[in-house]
């Protein structure tokens, strides 16, 4: 094939909207959406300030199974909100993680995969999502010690705020080229610093800081995927067929000697790899 | 914000909902259910004021072809005119269509 084949061959994980993505990872006709959209479990607070609701909140919690093992995704929407975890979407999530601990607990296995595409917080919801956050890192923290909890970050939107930590925390993280991921977006970096300090029109020098290919590249992330349907869902199977390995924020040694290599006035994407690069 | 609702008569029971699109910029939501009375009912949340006679004219001309007694949901996100009609086309397709 071609590369203008196998371009067409692919179905794009990016395009899908978070209930797609789910559908499509989880085996054929096992999807089961828990609290979906005519729940009508909605924000309480986005109206109060003039903001339209979706009726799932931005979250999509799908029961189903993983290579024949029972499986639970909490799929982020990107387009509502800018993926924003508020009040209820992050509960929704947290207790889908803290419902897969249970299992556990009850002598019974689930497979849990995250898929992030979020800006972190909803700012409209301030506390009440950074609240949610924390439950949802410690509930990875807690849920980890069983089964590797996967995160997949699609792009575009990438993964940002209290979230890139949840994203952190994963034992598997997933990233496509477009993807990116970070602590605070360019954005605001820019609005805050100053264009001096960052232009965050500039999407080379972006990407190369953030992008999923520069995350991998340095550690932070574990596998490069294309933005291919496919190849996410053999991706994430195969993380699950490696079982529990040695999570990345457990090494804090590791990375205290790494943040040591590094010169803050002379840093950049290439300097990096070359301090951190793992391959 | 601004909130609508309107009603339109129905000749037949709907059976199965339907769920589709996002709130995201320029889209919208749908969810079509059985409605609880024999007539249909829509009930719009949009972002953009002011534009309650074009939503109007989309229904009526909707509910021209459309006679079942859904309750229809829709929340937008400053979706025009068109993708409006596409969007509830596409839960009537899902609510009727062979597969679920």
């Amino acid at each position: 094939m071609n590369a203008h084949d196998t371009f067409l061959a692919r179905q794009s994980f990016i395009e899908l909207t978070a209930r797609e993505r789910a559908r499509t990872l989880l085996d054929p006709g096992t999807f089961r959406e828990l609290l979906g959209p005519f729940d009508h479990l909605e924000s309480p607070w986005l109206a109060m300030q003039d903001i339209v609701c979706q009726a799932d909140d931005g979250a999509v919690i799908a029961r189903g199974t993983l290579d024949g093992e029972p499986a639970v995704i909490a799929a982020i929407e990107p387009a509502f909100q800018g993926g924003s975890i508020g009040e209820v979407s992050g509960a929704k999530i947290a207790a889908a993680l803290e419902l897969a601990l249970s299992e556990f607990e009850a002598g019974r296995a689930i497979r849990p995969v995250v898929l992030f595409e979020t800006g972190g917080v909803r700012l409209q919801e301030a506390n009440l999502g950074l609240a949610a956050i924390a439950e949802i890192q410690a509930a990875i923290v807690a849920l980890r010690q069983h089964v590797p909890v996967v995160g997949v970050i699609g792009g575009m939107v990438g993964c940002f705020g209290g979230m890139s930590l949840a994203a952190a925390l994963c034992t598997d993280l997933v990233m496509t080229r477009q993807a990116r991921l970070g602590m605070n977006g360019p954005e605001v970096i820019e609005q805050e610093a100053g264009i001096e300090e960052l232009d965050s029109g500039d999407r080379r020098l972006i990407w190369s800081m953030i992008g999923g290919d520069e995350r991998v590249a340095v550690g932070l992330a574990d596998t490069l995927v294309e933005d291919d349907t496919d190849q996410v869902r053999e991706t994430v199977l195969g993380a699950f067929r490696r079982g529990v390995q040695k999570h990345r924020t457990e090494d804090v040694d590791g990375f205290i000697a790494r943040l040591a290599q590094v010169n803050p006035d002379a840093i950049d994407p290439d300097t990096l790899r070359t301090l951190w690069g793992t391959s | 914000m601004e909130n609508m609702r309107y009603e339109y008569p129905a000749k037949r029971p709907v059976t199965r909902r339907a769920h589709v699109g996002v709130v995201g910029s320029g889209d919208l939501e749908v969810l079509l259910s059985p409605s609880p009375g024999a007539n249909a009912e829509v009930v719009i949340r949009t972002s953009v004021d002011g534009y309650g006679h074009v939503w109007k004219s989309v229904l009526d001309r909707f509910f021209q072809r459309y006679d079942g007694a859904a309750k229809i949901e829709l929340n937008d996100f400053g979706a025009t005119p068109g993708i409006v009609m596409l969007r509830l086309n596409e839960a009537v397709e899902a609510s009727e269509g062979d597969t679920p």
